[in-house]
C-alpha cells in the first residue's frame, strides 16, 4: 500500500510540474511578445526587419548564396577533421626523435589559433594570388576555404588532444602489456576512445565553422550574407539578413540537438561512475 | 500513518508564478513609455523669402557649424591625401564652395566620418550633408534627400593591359569576364543591368579590395566611376587601362548629389548655393581643375 501511495504522489508531483512549466512558459512568452510589440518603434522595426515582400524578393539569391556556404563548410569540415587529427597525433608523440614534429605542431596551433580568422582569410585570399606562383590556385572560394581549414584545424587539433589525454593511462599500460607498439596503441586503443569522447566538442566547432563560412565574402564570392547585404543596401530593408539567419538556423539547430543527444547517450553508456 | 505533503519551499509555485508575471508585465509597461519620435518634423523653410537661407536661421546639426560627412579613406581625385579638410580634391573644393555660399568660413566647417553604406540608409544623421560620390537614385530617394546634381558621372571598366578584355570595344565583349565592384554602389548595378555578365560579379567591401584582386589577376576587370578609373590607372595600378565608359543604364545620366537626412530643410538652401556656383562658373572651374583628365575615355557601344 505504501508503494501505491508513493506512486500516486509521484504521478501527482509530475503532473503538477508539467502544469507549472506550461503555465510559466505561457506567461513568459506572452510578456515577451507584449514587451516587444508595445515598444513605440515596433511598427518601424517590423517593417524594416520583417517585411514579407522583401523576404520573398531576396530569398532566391540568398538561397543560391547559401548553397555556396554549404559547399564551403562541408569541404572545409572534412579537411579540418583530417588535418586536426594529424596535428593532434603529431603533438602527442612521445619519442625524442620526433621532437621537431611536436614543435611544429605546437607552433601551428599557437599561430593559427592566435590570428583572427578574418585576418587569415585576408592574408591567404589577397596575399597568395599576389605571389603569382605557378600551380597555386587563385580562386577566392578555394583560398577562403583553405584559410578556414588553417584556422579551424588548430582548434580541432586541441579538441582531439584533450580527448587523447583524457584516456586513462591504464589503457596505455594495458596495451603495452599486450605488446602493442606506440602506433598500434594509438590506432587501436587510444584514438577510438578519444574521438568518441570529443564528438560533441567537434560538432560544436562544426557549427561555428558553418557561420564563419560567411567570412569568405570579403574575397568577392557571393555567399548568403553578402547577397543579403546587396539587396539590403539597395532597398533599405534588413529583412534579407533575417532570411539568411533563418537558413543558418535551419542547419545549426538540428546539429545542436544531435550534439545534445550524443552527449546524453555517451553519459548513459558510461554509467553513473564517470569516465573510466 | 497518513502521508502529508510537507512544504519544502518557502513560497508555493503559484505565488512564484504571480510574481514572475507581474515583473514581466511591469517591464513591458515601462517599455511603453512614450519616446520622442525620432525624425520629428523639422520647421518648414519659408517659401520665397530672400533671407530664408540666412546663416542664423539654418537648420544645423551643430549650431554655428556646418557638419559635412564623408567616408574614410577619402579617395583621390575627390579628396587629397585622405584629408577632407585641406580643400583640395574635387569634392572637398565643392563642399567648401557650398559652405562659402551659405556663409560659413573654412574654420566653421567640421568633417564627420560616415561609412558609405550607412550614409544613404534611413534614420537620423550626424551630419548636415554628406559628400561621397553618392549617385542620386530613386531607391535612395526613398530614404534620404538629395541636392541637385553637382557632377554627371559615368561608369568605366578598368582592366590590366594583359587582361583578355583590355581591347574590348563593345559591352557585349565584356559578358564573359569576371568583373568586380564595391557593394552597394551604382557601379555594381551597372554590371548587373548594363553588362549582364555570364559569371556572377565579385563584390567587395571597398574599392581597395577590388583593386587588389584585379592586380592579383583573380578578376578580369573592375567597374568604378570614370574619375576614379583615371586615378587608378594613372597612379594606383601598374600596367592598367580604362577599357571604356559604360552607357548609362536606363538612358538617364547618373549624377552625384549631396545627401541629406529626409525632410531636412537645408536642401533648398544648398540647392540655391549650387545654382549660384553653376551660374557663376565656379563649379565648372573646380571640375576642370580636378577632373580635367576625365573626359577622354572611349565609350563602349
Amino acid at each position: 500500500m505504501r508503494r501505491a501511495e508513493r506512486e500516486l504522489l509521484r504521478r501527482q508531483a509530475r503532473r503538477r510540474s508539467g502544469l507549472l512549466a506550461t503555465a510559466s512558459t505561457i506567461v513568459v512568452a506572452f510578456a515577451a511578445v507584449l514587451l516587444v510589440t508595445s515598444a513605440p518603434g515596433w511598427p518601424r522595426v517590423k517593417e524594416r526587419f520583417g517585411s514579407w515582400p522583401d523576404f520573398r524578393a531576396a530569398f532566391p539569391d540568398i538561397l543560391t548564396g547559401f548553397w555556396l556556404n554549404v559547399r564551403i563548410f562541408v569541404v572545409a569540415e572534412v579537411l579540418v577533421l583530417a588535418v586536426g587529427l594529424l596535428i593532434a597525433v603529431a603533438r602527442s608523440t612521445r619519442t625524442p626523435v620526433l621532437f621537431p614534429l611536436r614543435l611544429a605542431a605546437i607552433a601551428y596551433t599557437d599561430l593559427f589559433r592566435g590570428v583572427p580568422t578574418i585576418l587569415l582569410i585576408f592574408t591567404v585570399g589577397f596575399g597568395v594570388p599576389g605571389l603569382q606562383l605557378h600551380g597555386v590556385p587563385s580562386d577566392p572560394v578555394v583560398l577562403g576555404t583553405a584559410a578556414l581549414v588553417l584556422s579551424y584545424s588548430a582548434y580541432v587539433a586541441e579538441v582531439y588532444r584533450a580527448g587523447i589525454e583524457s584516456v586513462h593511462p591504464s589503457q596505455r599500460a594495458a596495451a603495452r602489456s599486450l605488446s602493442l607498439s606506440n602506433t598500434q596503441t594509438l590506432r587501436y586503443v587510444v584514438l577510438p576512445q578519444a574521438i568518441r569522447r570529443v564528438v560533441p566538442a567537434l560538432l560544436n566547432d562544426f557549427i561555428s565553422l558553418q557561420k564563419d563560412s560567411s567570412l569568405v565574402a570579403v574575397l568577392g564570392p557571393l555567399e548568403a550574407v553578402r547577397q543579403a547585404q546587396i539587396y539590403s543596401s539597395s532597398h533599405f530593408n534588413y529583412t534579407p539578413y533575417l532570411a539568411a539567419s533563418l537558413l543558418f538556423l535551419l542547419l545549426t539547430i538540428p546539429l545542436a540537438r544531435l550534439t545534445d543527444y550524443l552527449a546524453a547517450r555517451t553519459a548513459q553508456l558510461r554509467g553513473p561512475g564517470g569516465p573510466a | 500513518m497518513h502521508l502529508r505533503r510537507r512544504r519544502h519551499r518557502p513560497a508555493n509555485p503559484g505565488t512564484t508564478l504571480v510574481i514572475l508575471a507581474t515583473a514581466l508585465l511591469a517591464a513591458a509597461l515601462t517599455g511603453c513609455s512614450p519616446v520622442d519620435e525620432s525624425g520629428s518634423q523639422p520647421a518648414p523653410s519659408t517659401a520665397g523669402g530672400t533671407n530664408a537661407c540666412a546663416k542664423p536661421t539654418l537648420h544645423l546639426v551643430k549650431a554655428g557649424r556646418l557638419t559635412i560627412g564623408t567616408d574614410k579613406p577619402a579617395y583621390e581625385p575627390w579628396f587629397s591625401n585622405n584629408d577632407p579638410a585641406n580643400g583640395k580634391g574635387f569634392e572637398s573644393a565643392v563642399a567648401y564652395a557650398v559652405a562659402d555660399q551659405l556663409g560659413f568660413a573654412k574654420s566653421e566647417v567640421t568633417w564627420a566620418t560616415v561609412p558609405f553604406n550607412s550614409s544613404y540608409a534611413p534614420g537620423r544623421k550626424t551630419f548636415d550633408f554628406d559628400i561621397n560620390q553618392i549617385s542620386i537614385t530613386d531607391d535612395r530617394k526613398k530614404a534620404v534627400d538629395f541636392s541637385t546634381g553637382y557632377y554627371t558621372v559615368s561608369q568605366a571598366v578598368v582592366a590590366l593591359k594583359s587582361s583578355k578584355i583590355a581591347g574590348a570595344k563593345t559591352v557585349a565583349e565584356l559578358a564573359g569576364a569576371k568583373l568586380g565592384a564595391q557593394v552597394g554602389t551604382t557601379s555594381l548595378d551597372a554590371i548587373k543591368s548594363v553588362i549582364k555578365p555570364s559569371q556572377q560579379p565579385a563584390v567587395f567591401n571597398d574599392t581597395n579590395d577590388a583593386k587588389s584582386q584585379l592586380q592579383n589577376k583573380v578578376i578580369d576587370g573592375i567597374v568604378v566611376d570614370l574619375p576614379t578609373a583615371f586615378f587608378l590607372t594613372a597612379a594606383e595600378i601598374e600596367d592598367s587601362t580604362i577599357v571604356g565608359q559604360l552607357p548609362a543604364g536606363g538612358g538617364t545620366p547618373e549624377q552625384f548629389g549631396l545627401l541629406f537626412e529626409k525632410g531636412n530643410p537645408l536642401v533648398s538652401c544648398v540647392n540655391t548655393a549650387l545654382g549660384a556656383l553653376t551660374t557663376a562658373g565656379d563649379l565648372a572651374k573646380i571640375t576642370d581643375q580636378y577632373l580635367a583628365a576625365s573626359a577622354g575615355a572611349p565609350k563602349l557601344g
